[in-house]
């Protein structure tokens, strides 16, 4: 079984700061749902962004579907195919109807306009939120916009999706219906979340990141 | 936008230059000479005079600690912005041709002089503020306009600025990111020009409501309009000389001016 996304031995610090990450190295398989545990500030968002090539590593090698990706074009592709969920829904939102950010990624992915409204309309329809498409983004309650946020990645159609503390800020019901929803998806997805309970459901396999490396997790349940 | 911005100090509110003799002098006094170094220059019309000014600041360079390089650089940068003027002065303004283009452009002498005049006077200026006021930290220099009464407002705009300049940068960077996570590649198309607009949009709202926050979690801590200043300025001996020096400086370049000007 080949991986789906490899991160191999990597290092990063930020500049003037201690390094957060000294060989972390991680993969995950196709259909695989692994969280990344870890205190604040470990380095585990910074791992996610790295995945993606948002920022790049001092050291250590990322492979995507098998093809090594080292330049901004290597990621390109791969971000066409990987999707990540921002923390804060309010750095991913951005537009100012929820349904044109929705159809924000499939315009960038090249379809046309009434094909990425079709897709809006199919998502907002998988995630119960045909309510929402025409509200204001920045009126919408916190719970709201992280159900929109997954949207916006979703319409991309991602193999991969790679969650940063989706359940910030939610109430239980609204973490019920997202953890419902993760749980139907056939994606393969890496969650960063310090909710033990919500991982526990969702994911096979926890990793635990500490001083900048990756190992199974001290405390298995 | 990056470049000037990369010439900024790492953290706001860090000093800026090196350890410069300037360095230890009161932020006020640095304020007010640069101002009235300012008033008198462009106040002066002969060039030798106004070259003499120029070259005052230049030896001022090597007091305040700036590299010399990225802050000559920082210098021209401004006459970017008044080049075109310059260019297009010794053809616009009326008077004895000096020099005659292929084409029938005439550059008159008066104009050649203007133009002189004005590229001179504004180096001068601009080199003197960086010096003097371009080597204090944002936070001091609002002191020191507090302290000089400047309007409360400005000054606290100034300070807010530099408080949340670094906020709204990591915010948009952040958004940035996010649009690049959704493949999001910038081109000349409408999409692009769509999303970026909805970007800059989007950003002045939350700012504003952001801006809200600040002022209701301010209020709760008691605030009515007057954030109490702390502060250590102190005004020496050696602000003094420095004062009394500049003053004489000045008072040179007037004399000199007054004297040219009557010989003429």
């Amino acid at each position: 079984m080949s991986a789906l996304l490899e991160l191999d031995d990597i290092h990063f610090g930020y500049p003037g700061q201690a390094p957060v990450l000294a060989g972390a190295s991680l993969a995950l398989g196709p259909g695989e749902r692994i969280a990344l545990v870890g205190a604040n500030g470990t380095g585990k968002s910074t791992l996610l962004r790295i995945a993606l090539g948002l920022i790049r590593p001092a050291r250590g090698t990322i492979r995507a579907f098998g093809q090594p990706c080292a330049r901004e074009t290597d990621f390109q592709q791969m971000r066409r195919r990987v999707g990540l969920v921002f923390q804060d829904p309010d750095d991913q939102l951005f537009c100012p109807t929820v349904a044109e950010d929705i159809a924000f990624g499939p315009l960038n992915l090249g379809l046309s306009r009434a094909e990425a409204l079709r897709r809006v309309d199919a998502v907002l329809e998988q995630l119960a939120l045909t309510a929402l498409r025409n509200r204001v983004t920045h009126h919408l309650s916190g719970g709201e916009k992280r159900l929109v946020t997954l949207a916006t990645v979703l319409v991309m159609r991602p193999e991969v999706l790679l969650l940063d503390e989706p359940t910030n800020a939610l109430d239980p019901e609204n973490e019920a219906r997202l953890l419902a929803i993760l749980q139907a998806l056939p994606q393969a997805i890496l969650l960063v979340s310090h909710d033990p309970a919500f991982r526990a459901r969702l994911v096979q396999r926890e990793l635990h990141l500490a001083e900048g490396r990756l190992g199974p997790h001290p405390h298995p349940r | 936008m990056a470049h000037l911005l990369s010439l900024a100090p790492p953290h706001p509110g860090g000093a800026t230059g090196g350890p410069g003799p300037i360095h230890g002098l009161d932020p006020r006094g640095r304020v007010l000479a640069a101002a009235a170094f300012a008033v008198v220059v462009t106040g002066l019309s002969s060039l030798p005079v106004l070259a003499l000014a120029a070259v005052a600041a230049l030896a001022m360079l090597p007091l305040s600690g700036l590299p010399p390089g990225p802050t000559l650089r920082r210098m021209v940068m401004m006459d970017g912005f008044i080049l075109v003027m310059l260019v297009l002065l010794p053809f616009t303004t009326p008077g004895t041709p000096a020099l005659i283009l292929p084409g029938g452009l005439v550059a008159t002498r008066e104009g050649l002089r203007l133009a002189a005049e004005i590229a001179l006077t504004a180096n001068a200026v601009i080199l003197m503020l960086m010096v003097l006021v371009g080597t204090l930290d944002p936070v001091r220099l609002g002191h020191a306009l507090a302290r000089l009464r400047l309007p409360l407002r400005l000054v606290h705009l100034l300070l807010f600025t530099v408080r949340y300049i670094e906020v709204l940068r990591a915010e948009y960077d952040r958004t940035r990111q996010a649009m690049r996570a959704r493949a999001f590649r910038p081109g000349s198309n409408r999409h692009t020009w769509v999303s970026l607009g909805q970007l800059v949009g989007m950003m002045l709202v939350r700012a504003l409501e952001r801006s809200e926050r600040i002022l209701q979690a301010m209020k709760c801590r008691g605030f009515t309009g007057q954030i109490p200043l702390l502060d250590d300025l102190s005004f020496g001996a050696g602000d003094r000389l420095f004062g009394v020096l500049f003053a004489l400086a000045l008072g040179c370049l007037i004399a000199m001016e007054v004297a040219l000007v009557r010989a003429a």
